[in-house]
């Protein structure tokens, strides 16, 4: 089985789009959302979910008014100052840590599991799909990221199914992080602007940092031509396989607007073609 | 008065409307690029850093000749950052959040502050323009202490505009908590429209007045427009796609550099942010 990550650095260069793109190309694959904290893939794929399950992680400390004597222990411990004046605790401050908890000479703070957010299982045009929706200002979004990739491997194992594509979420913090270990490749998608480029090296850093193959292609390439092929030149200089560019197309916004691939809107633009040819070239490379 | 710009889904502009209104503005106002994994503004504004910060977190060392291995630190731990296995005690530097729980509980005191370099930041000037940034460490996963650290570089008087990351997790409230005002940058699509109310949730969750840039306003559809209706959430102003501005960005150019009439229009936000804040 293998696993591709569709990664950028930089948000908004068109992963998510391309990620359905290649869902209308590839034959068997489960897909799998990895973007948690901002999940888009769905508003394409319109899933079917078939299973929901709650992700639990970490805890909230909450005071026992009526045990809490008003020490002051807790907000001399607390390195996030998340104990407020009134011996409450700001649930977005608290880091979950429970020191205030386990020094509270009273036992007065208890130290429920927080769920976080939700997974799915969920069925789709194109196959299986993994996905989740974590919390508005929730953390361990690194964590849900690892839960959401098991839970493709599974699927992908059950159902003899021997490719997973993986959308995943911009930067280069925890959740991506949390995307890259155990994947056969990555595929940076980015554009040829200054800030694309700069993100891209960054995110290709990562990559090489865990050791996963890097792949490139250039999205809008024709915003700015020169800067595409300055892309192209880097990615070689650094062995990773350049995929080719895509041209800024209208059509990847019409077909969102329309919750379709860029396929099932028009298979005949130039961007379908230039698409298809990075498919083929990162089929060829990864041997599927 | 402190101003977080943010959007929910990448890409739709924040850094844009960030750079350009923080230029437009000019003299007494600072911009903080607290989107410290992908730091981009920089780019557009090419300040003159003047200086460098190495921040880290608190990590545990353990002196192991005090050590007794009777195992609190590992207990107390809720990010499995330290443990005691055989008779070894190990950190997991990587895995810690700098809580001080296992410096507080160890009996022994064998337990001193040691650093993880999370990254830099950066501070200079582009003519009267204060500026700032983070840059995380590649392969340092925990941003919220360095934004926090960009953030506290904030002066206390005049405008403070941030620049933060997108999402809606713990990098983005650690960027708009206790701002005045988020303005919050969207684009007319499906992807834009569903990651701002996931934005708009998190600043409700806050309790921030907030407002609405839409870029490339006339790329897609309007249920952008009809949410922020329904929402009560003020469109503030409207960026219609051009590919001169397209291309001069990707040049690394504002918009103000290469349509200068563009900055009356930055100008007339800021009066809207001000009325709303009122």
């Amino acid at each position: 089985m293998k696993e591709i990550v569709i990664i950028s650095g930089k948000g908004g260069t068109g992963k998510t789009s391309l990620v359905a793109a290649f869902a209308s190309l590839a034959e068997k694959k489960v897909l799998c959302d990895a973007d948690v904290d901002a999940a888009d893939l769905h508003l394409i794929m319109n899933p079917n979910v078939k299973e929901r399950h709650d992700f639990q992680s970490g805890h909230d400390a909450i005071i026992n008014a009526e045990k809490c004597t008003q020490c002051g222990l807790c907000r001399e411990l607390c390195r996030w100052n998340a104990v407020r004046e009134d011996f409450t605790i700001d649930p977005i401050d608290c880091e979950g840590c429970g020191v205030c908890v386990y020094f509270c000479p009273e036992k007065a703070i208890d130290f429920p599991v927080k769920t976080c957010g939700e997974w799915y299982i969920s069925e789709t045009r194109f196959g299986p799909m993994v996905h989740a929706r974590l919390g508005i200002a929730e953390e361990n979004s690194g964590k849900l990221v690892t839960q959401v990739r098991q839970e493709a491997k599974k699927l992908a194992d059950a159902n003899g199914i021997g490719l997973i594509l993986t959308d995943g979420a911009p930067g280069v913090g925890c959740p991506v992080i949390a995307s890259l270990g155990g994947a056969n490749a990555v595929l940076i998608v980015t554009e040829p602007t200054v800030s694309g480029r700069h993100d891209m090296e960054r995110v290709a850093q990562l990559a090489d940092f865990f050791r996963v193959p890097v792949m490139v292609c250039v999205n809008k390439a024709d915003l700015n031509i020169e800067a595409a092929s300055d892309i192209r030149r880097f990615s070689e200089e650094k062995s990773y396989t350049f995929l080719g560019t895509i041209p800024f197309d209208p059509v990847f916004t019409k077909a969102m607007v329309a919750a379709q691939t860029i396929f099932e809107y028009d298979n005949h633009t130039e961007a379908a073609e230039a698409v298809r040819r990075v498919w083929d070239g990162l089929k060829a490379k990864l041997e599927l | 008065m402190i101003i977080s710009i943010a959007s929910g889904k990448g890409g739709t502009g924040k850094t844009t409307v960030a750079t350009n209104l923080a230029v437009s503005l000019g003299k007494g106002v600072q911009l903080l690029d607290c989107d410290v994994e992908e730091p981009n503004a920089h780019l557009f504004i090419k300040p003159v850093f003047e200086k460098t910060e190495v921040v880290s977190a608190a990590v545990p060392e353990v002196d192991e000749d005090k050590c007794n291995l009777c195992g609190k630190c590992g207990e107390i731990c809720q990010f499995k950052a330290i443990v005691v296995i055989g008779n070894t005690v190990l950190p997991f530097p990587e895995l810690c959040h700098s809580c001080g729980g296992c410096m507080a509980v160890c009996p022994e005191k064998a337990i001193r502050e040691g650093d993880r370099v999370l990254g830099v930041t950066e501070a200079g000037l582009r003519g009267n323009l204060e500026f700032a940034h983070g840059r995380l460490r590649v392969g340092e996963a925990m941003s919220p202490p360095l934004i926090r650290r960009v953030r506290s570089l904030a002066r206390s008087d005049g405008v403070t505009i941030i620049d933060a990351p997108p999402g809606t997790s713990c990098p983005v409230i650690a960027s708009i908590k206790d701002a005045d005002f988020v303005l919050l940058v969207t684009e007319p699509t499906p992807f834009g429209l569903h990651d701002l109310k996931l934005a708009v949730g998190a600043v409700r969750i806050l309790g921030i007045p907030c407002g609405l840039v839409i870029n490339r306003s006339d790329m897609g559809d309007d249920r952008v427009r009809e949410y922020s209706k329904e929402a009560d959430l003020p469109i503030l102003m409207e960026i219609p796609f051009d590919r001169r501005i397209a291309e001069a960005y990707s040049r690394g150019q504002m918009i103000v550099d290469v349509m200068p009439e563009w900055k009356e229009k930055f100008l007339q936000l800021y009066e809207r942010i001000l009325e709303l804040v009122k």
